[in-house]
């Protein structure tokens, strides 16, 4: 006799845990993100309104939730790069490091020099491997030792050994996953604070898939992660603190809010929230 | 053992039999409107080939013109004045153009963008007597004719070709490559130097060798501008300098046959350098599309 127990304990989670996570004490928190009531409208339409957080120095924030909910909208606008969507316009406050990057005076481009993005398809630039890594620092002035400045980026990308021997061939020979890592070595080359990882591993196979999580494991011990994620147990698996997205449908209206932010331990294993519990446990989206 | 007697047909029948006779009648003149097409294209070719014949020489592309109406004499000065106006016009048109459009897909807001595109289709549509002329007003009357009034008339035929052209290509870059360079924080100009005009040079240049074509048979503004020259080879270009599509005009206004011969040797030079530049500016684009391409 065989027993169908199709109901999953919450407790246990549908995934399981990597032991290195932790969540920040709030003694240990140094807020490197201040976001006080963001909201985007794409021209008449709401994208994602009244989000309220604070994202941690050297500790990966995961955002999940299901399509459309506006986890990419927000990402973007920690760096400034819905900018470049027409008729998009940001209401409410992202205070970096105390200052405001939507201020009076700012510039886009001092604050993406601070806060780098990764792509949720690879995007390198039709040049040689070692250009694609040197070109930001070349432009920004970072001229002295590029070589060796080219060296440790492809190095903390995890790709310095794969490629080191053919760094004159064009950054598009190379395999989905190396490319994606490629753009990594590029975005860490100008030495940001901060990493934005939009769904940066939603166009891999399960093996490159894995070589990115790994080196967002390393790479939080230098810098601040945010990474937008569809894939829950990849969520659990990288980040330390994890914030569920959704939608909220009201008159015709589809908004995306912000259910939960907590340690991912909480959001996964007990969620304050029974729409966070449901996302997580499958039951919807 | 069962028949095949089923109560539907896969055949064609009635209506169905109709519309097939109507498609292969439409196919078939489909086809014949193409092979009309380049039947046209050969036929110019071959009659001026045969026509050209007799003038072609080693002297016909080395030699001026002989002043003196005699036998011998080519049209070398022609050759050497086309290729200073042109070159003007392409030096003057090419970097304008590749701005126009960078500004247009780059920076220029929508509401700027459309009507901008537009000026550039009515311009690329203005008749090239108009541009002569306009050229002969400003830069002609009062001062003499000139090489370099021409290479103006020139380049505002060909700006829009340019600009355009390049435009096409720049909007090809995908959006991910922009995003890319500007997430790590480097400015737009910076961007559009250092990653979108080395990806798209291939077909920029295409646009720019097309118009070039286009610009060198081009024959109204340069008879308002420099059609009045000494026939010797000249590389001075604050006068008007002899060229060939003027060459072709007059030479076969003449009652010389020898004259008539090289009016249609320099319609087939002409002719040839189009050909080529086309094919070339064809297998430019096929390689900056690799390029774009993974």
């Amino acid at each position: 006799m065989t027993t169908h127990n199709v109901t999953i304990p919450v407790e246990v989670g549908p995934v399981e845990i990597a032991q290195e996570r932790r969540a920040p004490a709030p003694a240990q928190r140094e807020v490197v993100f201040d976001i006080r009531d963001l909201a985007v409208n794409y021209g008449p339409t709401t994208a994602i309104s009244g989000v309220t957080l604070e994202i941690y120095k050297n500790y990966i924030t995961a955002m999940i939730g299901p399509s459309g909910c506006g986890k990419s909208t927000f990402i973007r606008c920690l760096n400034r790069m819905n900018d470049l969507v027409p008729g998009a316009t940001i209401d409410g406050q992202v205070l970096y490091q105390g200052q405001d990057i939507y201020g009076d005076g700012v510039d886009p481009v001092e604050v993406r020099r601070r806060i780098g993005m990764v792509f949720q398809r690879a995007n390198p630039f039709p040049k040689s491997i070692y250009d694609n890594v040197a070109w930001g620092p070349r432009v920004l002035g970072m001229k002295k030792d590029l070589d060796e400045r080219v060296e440790k980026a492809l190095t903390g990308a995890a790709l310095w050994n794969e490629v080191k021997d053919r760094l004159k061939k064009s950054g598009l020979s190379l395999s989905g996953g190396q490319q994606q890592r490629l753009c990594i070595a590029r975005a860490i080359a100008i030495e940001p604070d901060v990493l934005l990882l939009d769904e940066p591993a939603s166009a891999l196979d399960p093996i490159a898939t894995t070589a990115i999580e790994e080196l967002m494991h390393e790479l939080k011990k230098e810098y601040t992660l945010v990474i937008v994620t569809h894939n829950m147990q990849q969520a659990a698996r990288v980040a330390d603190l994890t914030a569920f997205f959704s939608l909220e449908v009201t008159e015709s209206k589809r908004t995306g809010v912000l259910v939960e932010y907590d340690s991912t331990d909480k959001i996964f294993t007990n969620p304050a929230e029974k729409r966070t519990e449901d996302y997580v446990t499958g039951r919807f989206g | 053992m069962s028949t095949l007697s089923p109560e539907f047909s896969l055949r064609p029948t009635g209506r169905l039999r109709r519309r097939r006779i109507v498609n292969k009648i439409m196919e078939g003149v489909g086809t014949l409107a193409a092979l009309l097409a380049v039947a046209v294209l050969g036929l110019v070719i071959v009659s001026v080939a045969v026509r050209a014949a007799p003038a072609i020489s080693l002297d016909f592309f080395t030699k001026p013109p002989n002043i003196f109406g005699g036998p011998g004499g080519g049209i070398s000065s022609a050759i050497v004045g086309s290729i200073l106006i042109v070159g003007m016009a392409t030096a003057l048109a090419l970097p304008l153009g590749v701005l126009i459009a960078i500004y247009l897909t780059e920076f220029a807001p929508r509401a700027v963008a459309v009507p901008v595109q537009l000026v550039l289709d009515i311009l690329n549509g203005l008749p090239t007597i108009v541009t002569g002329i306009f050229v002969y007003g400003i830069l002609v009357i009062g001062h003499t004719q000139s090489a370099y009034a021409g290479a103006v008339a020139l380049a505002i035929v060909m700006l829009p070709l340019v600009a355009r052209a390049a435009q096409e290509t720049l909007l090809l870059v995908p959006s991910a490559l922009r995003e890319g360079a500007l997430a790590l924080g480097v400015s737009r100009w910076r961007t559009v130097l250092g990653v979108i005009l080395p990806t798209t040079l291939g077909g920029i240049l295409t646009g720019g060798v097309l118009a070039m074509a286009r610009a060198a048979g081009e024959t109204a503004p340069l008879l308002f501008t420099s059609s009045i020259f000494n026939p010797a080879v000249s590389t001075d270009v604050s006068h008007a300098l002899p060229n060939i599509p003027v060459l072709i005009f007059t030479y076969s206004e003449q009652p010389d046959q020898v004259l008539h011969e090289q009016a249609w040797g320099a319609a087939l030079v002409l002719m040839a350098f189009v050909l080529v530049a086309s094919l070339s500016a064809k297998a430019l684009l096929a390689r900056s599309q690799r390029k774009l391409g993974r």
